[in-house]
């Protein structure tokens, strides 16, 4: 492709600049980190940003928390990008709950806190991790919207966030007492427009249960017996795109967990949850 | 199509003093704006259903349980809507004192503010705080919107009388909010059109003012301020990656890495996809870029163009705010971040705190407080790169660290090259400063005597005192007396043992010198009892010239030595 001279950088542009500062503050600065991959849209979209930043280099493990009721074609297209992008990946599950029986019957926010939560806090623990990159938005829900680019939490993953420090001018938290570790959200600021104008531009590959058939598509990927489908004739990304600017449900409503009570989300995230 | 990518996006502080409406105008803004997700609106009807009380546009922003429970927004919440002419992110910052740190770091991130007033109760003590913290962030473009007018039955004198006292006081700041806009956020007077009870307001309604705030483009056009941020050597390429927080930068320029004054040529700027591959980059890209000459560079250092370097230094004078739990202190060590640089450093001098509410300044503070802003001199331990933020505000500001947290932050004003600090002594409560360590030079090169101040420091008990140095050499064993305070400092092995009064000093016939290194005429103690006795006979309690010249002898332990000229190397401070 011909060069070209300096454009004027549009908003995605800018995001995007962002999010790679963002990514390597964290490389910099954590020698043990990893990045946690749902195999949705964001985070793939995250990994994208990584090999941006790193120029073709993925210099961190990848995680995925298999709670083993995650749609199949989720899993398929996880081991085919890895694969791809030779990423460094760990699988964790948390064997021990499963082997107990836990599963959404117990009840959504017990099995979320148990297979996703416990399983992450379990991988920190193990991996001992310093840093952990993860994919949330800030648009997503009202607990997201109140996080610090760097977030530190405990050693048991909780998150004190009626005191959280100063963050400005980019100079993130990076201090902080062993046996804690910071949450990186470099795609905080995003939001769920920008995560598909950016898949269209960049033609980033994303599973395809994206994509409406049979008149359904998801719109938020999750655990097979929590996340519904809506109703969607979108088959490409500029139909997504068109979709998503006229409505008017919100992007987590097919996420069953999140209406379990007004706080469901908050409750789990302040003891650790994504 | 039209999509997100094509459409400017603006970030909008909402600030103002507690109950003085922001919520309430910021959950307008949404719902009139149509941008609130059907989930939302339901989620806080729900809420609102539960704890039986009826449905406000403020409930809109607090999703947290704690912020109910107290009323009050206690961290910062973004939220997106948009207007016909652009995309706004908005940020949410709380009004109440304790949560300033949330306050300001939301507004750190604002392209613009309004700032909210309660037309019923007038400027209050957050208003002014508000006030200030913008011009300390440098967000120039402000409205001030002076809501309740409802409660004020829409009355034009009132209105007029709280934009003449708040330009007042905002002017004082150089803050010139661009617009004042009389507003009732509950009943939705003057947010998408013109309030009928208002004929008198000439100006527009909210949403049609906020599109009138111009977004800056000016960094691009600012000399090249690239900070490394780190260097990788993933495969055979050694790419130096940061962002560029001014300026433009292309292949085969010639660039000065500062502090070490390396001068190197950019050979390429490297890519991953084709798409992004380019030979020119501007402000605001994160990019990496390789080398001709492949000198160790390191995080922290800038890279700028020959021309316009930034200013390299180790001291100088800043406004900042405070928000540690502890207060910031003179001669304790902190950590100071600006842009990828993060250096050791002290306050050397508190010139003063400032009320922020009253613009009142105290003169000669011990300490900075939580919540306070202040004029202090630092001191970094290496020399950094910086800007004053004037010129360029990505470079020119930083943040303090205290323990693990980042407990202020300020912008630089300029350099404390010739400021007229002193290293002290120190024993418990007694601080005597000293300039007995000061170099003299007779500088060939302008036929002039100068004075070299010794690197700046604070000595506690049993630390080393360098007795000899390159103009000046004291015995081991000597006693240092503050004339002023009336205190003496005991020196044996060349450690500093303790400070004590005057009055209750033996003298044993040791070497008495005065702070600034000259020799005390006394060799006795007959002698010594009359020189405490002239001292004590001062009526001005302040040394004259005759005292002096009876008792002091400057060259005693001193000369002045030639010097062909003096050199960045060789000094710390002179004047």
């Amino acid at each position: 492709m011909e060069s070209k001279g300096a454009v004027k950088m549009d908003h995605l542009d800018r995001l995007e600049a962002q999010s790679i500062y963002i990514l390597r503050e964290a490389y910099k600065k954590f020698g043990k980190l990893g990045m946690l991959w749902s195999i949705g849209k964001d985070s793939t979209v995250l990994l994208w940003l990584a090999k941006k930043a790193f120029f073709g280099h993925c210099p961190f493990p990848f995680i995925h928390v298999d709670t083993k009721y995650k749609i199949p074609e989720m899993i398929a297209f996880r081991d085919q990008m890895a694969k791809e992008y030779g990423l460094d990946l760990i699988v964790h599950s948390n064997e021990a709950a499963l082997k107990a029986g836990m599963g959404p019957e117990k009840g959504r926010l017990v099995c979320c806190k148990a297979l996703k939560t416990d399983g992450l806090q379990q991988v920190v623990t193990q991996y001992e991790f310093e840093g952990l990159i993860l994919g949330i938005r800030r648009d997503e829900e009202g607990s997201r919207s109140k996080e610090r680019v760097f977030s530190e939490r405990n050693k048991d993953s909780e998150w004190d966030y009626t005191n959280q420090p100063p963050e400005l001018w980019d100079q993130f938290k990076t201090d902080f007492p062993k046996g804690n570790h910071i949450r990186v959200h470099p795609i905080l600021h995003w939001n769920e427009l920008d995560i598909w104008a950016y898949i269209e531009r960049e033609q980033i590959p994303v599973v395809d249960l994206y994509f409406a058939k049979n008149g359904k598509r998801y719109r938020s990927l999750g655990c097979a017996p929590c996340t519904g489908q809506i109703d969607s004739e979108a088959i490409t990304i500029s139909e997504i795109i068109k979709e998503l600017q006229n409505t008017k449900v919100s992007e987590r409503a097919g996420r069953a967990q999140d209406q379990e009570d007004s706080y469901a989300m908050q409750k789990l995230r302040k003891d650790g949850y994504m | 199509m039209s999509t997100k990518a094509d459409r400017e996006v603006l970030n909008i502080v909402v600030v103002g003093h507690v109950d003085h409406g922001k919520s309430t105008v910021i959950g307008r803004l949404l719902f009139d704006t149509h941008s609130l997700p059907n989930g939302a609106v339901e989620k806080v009807k729900r809420i609102a259903r539960e704890k039986g009380k009826p449905f406000e546009y403020a409930y809109l922003l607090d999703a947290f349980e704690e912020e109910q429970k107290q009323g009050i927004t206690i961290d910062t919440t973004q939220l997106q809507f948009r207007t016909a002419a652009r995309d706004y992110v908005i940020i949410d910052a709380p009004g109440h004192k304790e949560f300033l740190k949330n306050m300001i770091s939301g507004a750190a991130n604002a392209e613009a503010a309004l700032l909210i007033i309660d037309a019923n109760e007038g400027i209050q003590e957050q208003s002014r705080r508000h006030g200030y913290i913008l011009s300390l962030l440098g967000i120039q473009k402000v409205y001030v919107l002076v809501n309740k007018m409802d409660l004020i039955d829409y009355s034009a004198e009132k209105f007029n009388y709280i934009r003449q006292e708040m330009n007042a006081f905002l002017h004082d700041l150089q803050v010139y909010p661009l617009k004042y806009i009389p507003i009732s956020g509950f009943y939705g007077e003057n947010i998408t059109v013109l309030s009928d009870k208002m004929p008198w307001y000439q100006g527009q309604p909210l949403l049609k003012a906020i599109d009138l705030f111009e977004k800056d483009n000016s960094l691009e056009g600012k000399p090249l301020r690239f900070p490394i941020q780190d260097v990788y050597k993933f495969d055979h390429r050694r790419i130096i990656a940061g962002r560029i927080e001014a300026g433009t930068l292309q292949v085969g320029d010639k660039i000065l890495i500062s502090p070490s004054q390396k001068v190197t040529t950019v050979k390429s700027i490297e890519h991953w996809v084709d798409k992004d591959k380019q030979d020119k980059v501007t402000a605001g890209m994160s990019v990496g870029i390789t080398v001709a000459d492949e000198f160790f560079n390191q995080r922290g250092e800038f890279i700028s163009h020959l021309e316009n370097p930034p200013l390299v230094t180790d001291t100088f004078k800043v406004n900042l705010f405070w928000l540690g739990k502890k207060e910031l202190v003179k001669h304790k060590e902190y950590i100071l971040k600006l842009a990828t640089q993060e250096v050791s450093c002290e306050i050397v001098d508190i010139t003063q705190v400032i009320d922020a509410t009253t613009l009142a300044s105290i003169e000669q503070a011990k300490q900075v407080k939580l919540n306070d802003v202040a004029e202090v001199i630092i001191k970094t331990k290496q020399k950094i790169c910086l800007d004053a933020f004037k010129n360029n505000q990505h470079t020119g500001r930083f943040v303090i660290v205290d323990g693990y947290d980042v407990c202020g932050g300020g912008i630089v004003s300029g350099l404390a090259e010739q400021i007229q600090s002193k290293s002290t002594l120190n024993d418990q409560e007694k601080h005597i400063e000293i300039s007995c360590f000061d170099e003299y030079y007779y500088v060939l090169a302008e036929n002039t005597v100068k004075k070299v101040f010794g690197k700046l420091r604070a000595f506690k008990t049993d630390d080393i005192l360098p007795v000899t140095g390159q103009t000046y050499e004291y015995p081991t064993d000597f006693s240092i007396i503050d004339l002023q305070h009336k205190w003496i400092a005991w020196v044996k092995n060349a450690k500093l043992r303790k400070i004590v009064d005057l009055a209750a000093y033996r003298y044993l016939g040791e070497t008495l010198i005065e702070t600034s290194g000259a020799g005390i005429k006394v060799q006795s103690e007959t002698e010594f009892q009359k020189f405490i006795q002239a001292l004590d006979s001062i009526e001005t309690g302040v040394v004259n010239a005759k005292f002096s010249n009876q008792w002091l002898q400057f060259g005693k332990f001193k000369t002045v030595r030639y010097i062909e000229n003096l050199t960045a190397e060789n000094l710390e401070y002179y004047i």
